[in-house]
């Protein structure tokens, strides 16, 4: 059921960062510094909410993924941990 | 440990939830626009693939040469961690790189070098995972070429002429993109402790087992 | 240091008096890196005929591969006649015999090496006599920046599972900036005006690569062998 719900969220968005980004633009020069602006000029040719939305649900998910990995092997490892003290204590 | 590990919990977890907010708060980056927003996590995520390499090889180091048990099962947490930050750059990086550069890849410096620093790594599971026994040594040679390796990266972006913005970046940033981005820093710094503390929980937890393994068959 | 010296300069002359008594090694070796060659010219053609810029890449892949084989078939040997323990019980330092063996692998490869440059250079038309000095130096320093690292791992792997995939596995992603810097060097000089200031910058890039190769693997191969 988890792992449904993750693919689910994975494959909406997805296909709306892939579909966004269509476009090609011209690489600009190496940048030495980031220069802030109060608002965003006119409208650019590539929409780039899919790609940062999806980059930060990137991030969420596999960060997700990855402390349910642990969960899923430290209760593996209790179970087991369980299992033999029941038999020490028994010998 | 656990009067530690439940304020460290709730630390790590408040910065992470916040973070977008402060990050939606930012100004705008003149010539990216909204696509540079990725830079707060993409950033973090790279600092935390190079530190964990660095704590993945010296942990290594201490397992090989003064044969520290603790140091093997640091060293693999740290080497885990590498490939999850290391999975997120490298996602992050391409998301970016399309409405910024145009392409989602390009082989220039930084990027083959991080790739291969990832690689590496992914390595260091691989061997670790069907080595067989005494693979965690080889490991630790894997491990200590690694974190040879990080500076290198590093440095790649300075000296070769890349797409890639050169480390200069983060010590020019004006006051309203450096709140937040030392803001995503900080949450990161405690989600990687506590990530690490908890995967180093893991491993003690498996020793233990062993060991119970080995008392039972007796 | 004299001691030093000797003893890997005994292991290497070990080696290839074995080798050269059957010359298994070395002739599979150059037999399956001629065919790489003829691998890649097939395969990247353009209007029928070999990519002749490709020639530096495929030079360098062929040296990568046949490598790797010549490292895993070695220390096989090794592996299968237990010398390589009898070598760790010999009351000489670990380190010496981690370069005899390097030693003993480098000549393999510079054996061929020889066979694969006139090899590329008829195939492709590459202009090897252009600056053949420049050509032997990034050969010699590229070949000892990958075989420093491919030693240490192959005798690492020696006692492992998996030993065969393993040693392209871990080998690959760390020699790959050898192999980069290889073959941007050696394009330079195959350019129809060799640029000899690039080749000199790949191959000092080579040169640093080496010296953190074999300082690292000299470093880890005591620990690594010992149990």
């Amino acid at each position: 059921m988890k792992k449904t719900v993750l693919l689910l969220v994975v494959l909406t968005l997805l296909p709306g960062a892939v579909l966004g980004a269509r476009q090609t633009a011209q690489p600009p020069a190496t940048q030495e510094e980031f220069v802030p602006v109060g608002a965003l000029p006119q409208p650019e040719q590539l929409p780039a909410a899919p790609l940062v939305i999806g980059a930060y649900a990137f991030v969420w998910v596999a960060l997700m993924v990855y402390v349910w990995s642990l969960w899923r092997r430290m209760a593996k490892l209790e179970r087991e941990l369980a299992d033999l003290q029941r038999r020490v204590q028994k010998q | 440990m656990s009067r530690v590990f439940v304020p460290l919990v709730f630390v790590a977890l408040v910065l992470f939830a916040s973070a977008p907010l402060v990050v939606a708060n930012a100004p705008f980056e003149q010539t990216m626009g909204l696509v540079q927003k990725i830079f707060y996590y993409h950033v973090p995520s790279a600092m935390l693939m190079f530190v964990s390499a660095f704590v993945c090889g010296i942990a290594s180091a201490l397992y090989l040469f003064r044969r520290s048990a603790v140091a093997d099962r640091v060293a693999v947490a740290a080497g885990e961690l590498v490939v999850l930050f290391g999975l997120i750059v490298l996602v992050t990086g391409p998301l970016w790189a399309r409405k910024a550069w145009g392409v989602w890849w390009e082989w220039d410096a930084r990027l083959t070098s991080s790739l291969l620093l990832w690689m590496i790594f992914v390595a260091y599971l691989l061997v670790r995972r069907f080595g067989g026994p005494g693979s965690e040594k080889l490991a630790g040679a894997m491990a200590l070429f690694g974190m040879a390796n990080v500076p290198f990266v590093y440095v790649s972006v300075n000296y070769w002429r890349t797409l890639h913005p050169k480390t200069s970046v983060v010590m020019t940033l004006t006051p309203g993109m450096r709140g937040a981005f030392w803001f995503c820093v900080a949450a990161f710094v405690a989600l990687y402790v506590l990530l690490l503390t908890v995967r180093k929980r893991l491993e003690d937890r498996r020793a233990t087992v062993e060991q119970l393994y080995l008392a039972t068959e007796e | 240091m004299k001691q030093f010296l000797r003893v890997a300069w005994v292991v290497m002359c070990k080696d290839l008096t074995v080798e050269m008594r059957s010359r298994e090694i070395v002739y599979t070796t150059i037999f399956f890196a001629a065919s790489c060659v003829l691998v890649f010219a097939f395969a990247l053609v353009r209007e029928g005929r070999p990519l002749e810029d490709a020639s530096a890449g495929i030079l360098w892949i062929s040296v990568a591969f046949a490598g790797t084989l010549a490292l895993g078939r070695t220390f096989e040997r090794e592996r299968h006649t237990e010398t390589l323990r009898a070598l760790m019980l010999a009351p000489s330092d670990r380190p010496a015999i981690y370069v005899g063996k390097l030693l003993g692998i480098l000549a393999l490869m510079a054996i061929v090496e020889a066979v694969l440059v006139p090899l590329v250079g008829l195939l492709f038309h590459a202009p090897i006599f252009a600056r053949p000095h420049w050509l032997f130096v990034l050969l010699a320093a590229g070949t000892i920046g990958f075989a420093s690292v491919g030693t240490l791992f192959a005798a690492m792997l020696v006692r492992a599972r998996s030993r065969d995939v393993l040693l392209p596995v871990l080998l690959y992603p760390i020699t790959i900036p050898v192999i980069i810097a290889g073959v941007r060097g050696t394009a330079a000089i195959f350019q129809a005006t060799p640029d000899e200031p690039m080749a000199r910058f790949w191959a000092a890039l080579l040169v640093f690569f080496d010296v953190v190769f074999v300082t690292l693997s000299l470093w880890t191969f005591e620990p690594l062998m010992t149990e």
